[in-house]
């Protein structure tokens, strides 16, 4: 067990997006539920989170505040999206995208957060225009490195180069752990055989996968297999998820302030089926990464059609293997007395796997 | 990705103006995980028992406000929220019968970082009753 980092705990909101999608979680359920099981650091997606976004009103932002004091959590994190298509028939201009980037500043100062997710399309251009403001409010702007991007693309090449011309404190990345799938998501696959995929192409594209093969050659394939569209599907889908050596992150951890922890599926056994955590948290260590591993759940999209989705479960079990993997002490969520933790852990079999 | 939850159950109903019926309305929400901006939402698209409403005929209300679909992509100011079930209403005189139909929504949504048009569609059969 590694004790010697600065590594933190922390939920991106999104996580929960099935529960307050159907109005079963409360906003404050979630930060409440972050804080019980020692993930102090809250990501937050206005545009998700926040009704009257842009413009919530003061009330909205007293509550936060109260909730982030009540349940000792910290905002860390704000995701922006750049809806540079919000006129039809026009893509936005440069000054255009530059105030709606720097209207998402304000809101992410407004709510405590340190760091701003810029959504991967954010052209360096509207990063260069925005990075000293910023600074300025002592915020970060990080690119997601999202898959199937990563940092040999020629997208984040140009992003690379204004952050290296610039040398400003305000930009970075936040890399996504989706661009280390290491093994095709089982999710996804029995999400296709449910649709009506047949298992020998199914097996096809699972193999080639994780075999590291040819998966761009698979459409071609797929096509003179005579494949229906969810087979097609299923293709498509293994070109989008990547595995990269985490080692890559190495290079870049200057710029690296954040960490997006996708995953997709917690098994009974305490893992994170396609995306080998064992493997990265080590790296992070190693790079000095001080920041917080920011729990992204996303397997409730694969699994809604069957089960009923347990987002809670799910982001637990990926902070009981956080902790694990940290060399926290086991069952040691803070706050929360060792009976509740243990009777969390016995709940482990349920719908979700 | 939350196709499935676009149409709500139980919300399918006539709409009475001066003793009329003058079409029907149902609850729809979008099937994104996050809110979007009106000037965005491209089409909404609803066909009841094989036959599909046109776009003229249909308006959208999303927390109190109702406009025309095709008045959608010049609102800059209003958003339908993320889950929020917003009334989708057609106008049809006379409305539609007693019983159960089969109701279709497909939503056409302009999504920035997506090469082509996001969205979704779903299926159910709803029962309206009086």
């Amino acid at each position: 067990m590694n004790t010697a980092h600065q590594i933190k705990r922390g939920v991106s909101f999104y996580s929960y997006q099935e529960e307050c999608f159907l109005k079963k979680m409360s906003l404050e359920d979630c930060v409440s539920e972050a804080a019980s099981i020692g993930a102090l650091g809250i990501e937050v997606i206005p545009e998700q989170s926040i009704t009257g976004y842009p413009d919530p009103g003061e009330a909205f932002y007293r509550t936060w505040d109260g909730w982030m004091e009540k349940y000792g959590t910290t905002t860390v994190a704000t995701d922006l999206f750049l809806d540079t298509k919000r006129y039809p028939g026009r893509v936005m201009t440069l000054d255009e995208m530059t105030e709606s980037v720097r209207k998402d500043l304000d809101i992410a100062k407004r709510m405590g957060a340190k760091h701003v997710r810029a959504i991967i399309n954010t052209p360096p251009e509207v990063m260069e225009a925005c990075a000293s403001y910023a600074e300025k409010l002592g915020l970060k702007l990080l690119l997601e490195v999202h898959a199937p991007f990563h940092y040999e693309h020629p997208w984040v090449i140009r992003h690379l180069e204004v952050m290296h011309r610039l040398q400003s404190p305000a930009l970075g990345f936040m890399p996504d752990m989706g661009t280390f799938v290491e093994r095709f998501p089982r999710v996804m696959s029995d999400r296709a055989l449910r649709d009506g995929a047949r298992p020998h192409l199914v097996e096809l594209a699972v193999e080639t996968y994780n075999n590291h093969g040819d998966v761009h050659g698979l459409m071609d394939t797929f096509n003179y297999m005579g494949a229906n569209p969810v087979e097609q599907g299923i293709a498509r889908l293994s070109t989008f998820l990547t595995w990269n050596d985490p080692r890559g992150m190495l290079e870049h951890m200057p710029l690296i302030h954040h960490i997006q922890a996708k995953f997709y599926e917690m098994t009974d056994e305490g893992v994170e089926y396609s995306i080998p955590y064992h493997k990265i948290i080590p790296v992070l260590i190693e790079g000095g990464y001080n920041g917080y591993l920011s729990s992204e759940y996303e397997g409730n999209r694969h699994i809604q059609d069957i089960f009923e989705v347990d987002s809670v479960e799910q982001v637990r079990r990926q902070h009981r293997m956080f902790e694990r993997l940290l060399g926290e002490d086991a069952g040691a969520f803070a706050g929360v007395p060792a009976g509740a933790t243990a009777g969390a852990t016995a709940q482990g079999g349920n719908s979700v796997r | 990705m939350f196709d499935k939850y676009m149409i709500v159950e139980d919300t399918l109903r006539n709409v009475v103006k001066d003793d009329r019926v003058t079409g029907f309305e149902l609850g729809v929400r979008l099937p994104y995980y996050r809110g979007l901006g009106l000037s965005m939402v491209e089409d909404v698209q609803v066909t009841v028992d094989g036959e599909t409403a046109p776009g003229s005929a249909v308006s959208l209300t999303v927390h109190g406000n109702t406009y025309k679909l095709s008045e959608l992509p010049g609102i800059f100011d209003d958003r339908w929220e993320m889950g929020e079930v917003a009334t989708v209403a057609v106008d049809k005189p006379g409305g539609l019968g007693r019983g159960e139909h089969s109701v279709a929504v497909r939503e056409r949504l302009r999504i920035s970082y997506m090469p082509v048009p996001g969205g979704g569609a779903d299926q159910k059969v709803l029962t309206l009753r009086d």
